[in-house]
């Protein structure tokens, strides 16, 4: 299977501590990858490295065979995008933020296609119009990942999505991102520590204090 | 002129004022006193200097002489607004861009309407009001974007994250600091004779002018300072907010 997404040695140290020590990663394309962890343990730092949002200390990462350093910081996020724990909604309403990812490619605004992805996620056309303050932690939650995915990425990188929800919104999400995996081949690599999700990962890499102690594949 | 009476006798008593707040400070245990007393001695200080020089420029009326002071105005309003640059690196280069801008286009106005004369009485004075308006209004824009992107931290990256450009990633905090620039402007603008005489006026009338002719002169300081305080904020914003990315385009 060929690798999407590659980290070579990845380091990364403030001051004197080490947040990541030496990681060595291989993300296959269309793969469902689970990173666990504590708090603490480094495993949001590896979602911001791998988002371009930060650079290591030492190490590097590539993006189909090529260092990332070398590309378009902005094109590649368009690819690899990356999604907050508690995302926060920017403008006044729900369209506001789904007509975002348009503004950012300079294209017009498609409101079909946005409905559709808000149906596919249990969330009807009114939703748009709706205050971004009216909206529950899992309405808020869905509506930035579909601003995330809304033009499909390559990479979808998925920074504890579900931690706070209850679990029927839990389900919904996690339900909703396998679809978008099989049916898109959008590779995911979400981290987590929530038991539920765990419990569903195919592949699962441990990382305790900023090491990878484990990589497991369930069958 | 002839209501004019300041001697250096009125001054010295009129500095009895400066006593009562002395008094005050000391009696309320405020602790302004060393400031006050450093800051009037500064103040008389650097005003018979300007008045001193301000008299041989305009008694030799040079060209050149009075560009110079231009420049020399320019330069101080950009070097005041380094203090509020905190990250914004090339504080000093970018806001004396921006100040010569604004300063430049809006006294090129004036002179080609004829609304002022190129001739260093007129010219001097204009420059300093207009490169210290700008100089305050870049000021506020430069603390405004340091408190933005600092408060709204995560906002400005999740835009990055979705793959919005610099520009995008930052637009609403731009905005919110070139209104913040230039809002003071905005409100005396507006509020301009129903709160304060401003300091063209009372100078005018002051110095026996017809309050008529007197407010003609206010008109066109209004126009100019709204002119040039949006020229200035806008250089300096549009200029500024890239210190806050590295070259990867990540947020500092």
């Amino acid at each position: 299977m060929t690798a999407i997404l590659t980290t070579e040695n990845l380091t990364y140290q403030v001051q004197d501590h080490l947040i990541l020590d030496r990681i060595n990663l291989s993300f296959a394309k269309g793969h469902y990858v689970t990173i666990q962890g504590q708090s603490g343990s480094g495993k949001s730092t590896i979602l911001r490295l791998l988002a371009n949002l930060i650079s290591p200390t030492a190490g590097q990462i590539r993006f189909n065979q090529q260092l990332i350093t070398e590309l378009d910081p902005i094109q590649y996020r368009r690819q690899v995008s990356y999604c907050f724990q508690q995302p926060v909604l920017f403008g006044t309403t729900v369209e506001d933020n789904l007509r975002f990812p348009f503004i950012v490619r300079n294209e017009p605004y498609d409101q079909k296609r946005v409905v559709a992805a808000l149906a596919a996620f249990n969330l009807s056309s009114d939703t748009l119009t709706q205050k971004k303050e009216a909206l529950s932690g899992g309405e808020r939650q869905r509506v930035a990942l579909i601003r995330n995915v809304i033009f499909h990425p390559q990479i979808l990188l998925l920074d504890e999505v579900t931690t706070g929800l209850d679990e029927t919104n839990q389900q919904l999400i996690l339900q909703w991102l396998q679809r978008l995996n099989q049916s898109y081949g959008i590779t995911m690599i979400a981290v987590t520590h929530d038991a539920t999700e765990l419990a569903q990962a195919k592949t699962l890499v441990k990382i305790e204090h900023g090491q990878v102690t484990e990589v497991r594949t369930h069958a | 002129m002839h209501n004019l009476q300041v001697s250096n006798m009125t001054l010295l008593l009129s500095g009895l004022l400066v006593l009562i707040a002395l008094l005050l400070s000391y009696r309320q245990r405020i602790g302004l006193e060393k400031d006050m007393i450093i800051g009037v001695i500064r103040a008389v200080i650097q005003l018979f200097i300007v008045g001193y020089v301000l008299k041989y420029l305009f008694r030799v009326n040079n060209v050149w002489l009075t560009l110079a002071m231009l420049l020399v105005i320019i330069i101080n309003a950009a070097w005041n607004t380094k203090k509020r640059a905190d990250h914004i690196s090339h504080a000093f280069e970018i806001s004396l861009l921006a100040i010569f801008a604004s300063t430049g286009v809006t006294l090129g106005v004036l002179v080609i309407s004829g609304s002022i004369k190129f001739i260093p009485a007129q010219m001097i004075p204009i420059t300093g009001m207009i490169a210290s308006n700008t100089m305050v209004a870049i000021g506020l824009c430069y603390r405004n974007m340091n408190q933005s992107f600092a408060d709204q931290r995560q906002q400005v990256l999740e835009k990055l994250a979705l793959g919005a450009d610099l520009h995008l990633a930052s637009l609403s905090l731009i905005k919110a600091a070139i209104k913040t620039g230039m809002s003071p402007t905005i409100d005396s603008a507006k509020t301009v004779g129903l709160v304060s005489l401003p300091g063209m006026m009372s100078g005018l009338i002051f110095a026996g002018v017809d309050p008529l002719h007197a407010i003609q002169y206010q008109i066109m300081v209004t126009f100019m300072l709204m002119s040039a305080t949006s020229i200035g904020s806008v250089i300096a914003c549009y200029l500024g907010y890239r210190s806050f990315y590295n070259d990867q385009k990540q947020l500092l």
